[in-house]
């Protein structure tokens, strides 16, 4: 992993796979939309409306997975202070928030026509929310110091403390009594689906996740670029 | 084609939810795309200025590889 952890060379490997992502992010959105718009059927319930599915919960999923992954890398930071870490943290937040977003206003959508309401504030849904006021706290810290490593340290631990939030939206659906339908994906004995409508929504749920990489390895880029740009400043301001 | 669009009656919330999630994930991309962009234009014009010694030097001390 160390051979992979130097900014410079980070730099050049991200910039080879970068393209790769983006390739394969468009191929499988490109499934995924056809398969979820055309091989899909119809809800038997639900009809038509099922399809916002194919957007909502892979967006719900990638919530929270780049939850966990910006706490792992806010733990790597600030135990073992590498110098990428804090950079993917810092990166992972805005599309974690953006997906977050995605999935409550989505959930609203398909909330209107099957629940009769746009919003309840029942233990899922609010939980959710928490996660998206989570993540702008975490970039509103980071901005919040006019020391950019106490900035970093302090939305680090926030990112840390909010990570108790993760099992509760998880297991939001079967401790409370919610609206929200419990999972039909992650039970025993699988989705309790037939796979022509799992699998288009785990196809877009991998779309969403290259895209995810994508638009990391852009702002990871973006980032330690940054960083050199402040260094020449700096040097360029006392004379070096 | 029509029948399509209406989604069994269910089209306004099916076709807002995909637009609305196009939006999102285009501008996030394209605000991050455009902002690595200009960073690297910034670094590659200080790289003149001080001087590709000087860089260099810096990526060294940086705990960069030379």
């Amino acid at each position: 992993m160390h051979r992979f952890a130097n900014p410079t060379r980070f730099l050049k490997i991200a910039a080879a796979v970068q393209p790769w992502m983006a390739g394969l992010t468009i191929i499988l959105f490109g499934t995924g939309l056809y398969m979820a718009f055309f091989t899909a059927p119809p809800d038997y319930q639900q009809g038509e409306s099922i399809r916002i599915m194919y957007v909502h919960v892979p967006a719900a999923w990638m919530g929270m997975f780049c939850y966990a992954a910006m706490a792992v890398a806010s733990a790597v930071a600030l135990i073992w202070k590498h110098p990428l870490a804090d950079v993917a943290a810092k990166a992972t937040a805005p599309v974690g928030a953006a997906f977050t977003f995605l999935s409550l206003a989505t959930g609203s959508l398909w909330g209107k026509p099957m629940w009769g309401t746009w919003w309840v504030w029942d233990a899922r849904l609010t939980s959710m929310l928490i996660l998206l006021f989570l993540y702008i706290g975490y970039m509103a810290l980071q901005g919040a110091f006019d020391d950019r490593t106490r900035g970093a340290k302090a939305s680090a631990v926030l990112a840390l403390v909010g990570a108790v939030n993760l099992p509760i939206i998880k297991f939001s659906v079967d401790w409370w009594n919610t609206l929200h339908q419990t999972s039909s994906f992650m039970k025993q004995g699988g989705p309790s689906m037939p796979p022509e409508m799992w699998i288009p929504a785990v196809v877009m749920a991998v779309a969403f996740k290259t895209y995810y990489v994508w638009v990391l390895l852009v702002r990871i880029r973006q980032e330690l670029t940054a960083n050199k740009v402040r260094i020449l400043r700096l040097k360029q301001v006392h004379g070096g | 084609m029509a029948e399509f669009f209406s989604m069994g009656g269910y089209g306004a919330y099916v076709w807002s939810s995909y637009g609305l999630t196009a939006v999102v994930l285009v501008v996030l991309l394209v605000v991050s795309l455009k902002s690595l962009r200009s960073t690297e234009t910034t670094f590659d014009r200080l790289r003149v200025e001080v001087g590709p010694k000087e860089t260099k030097r810096m990526e060294t001390a940086n705990g960069d590889e030379a």
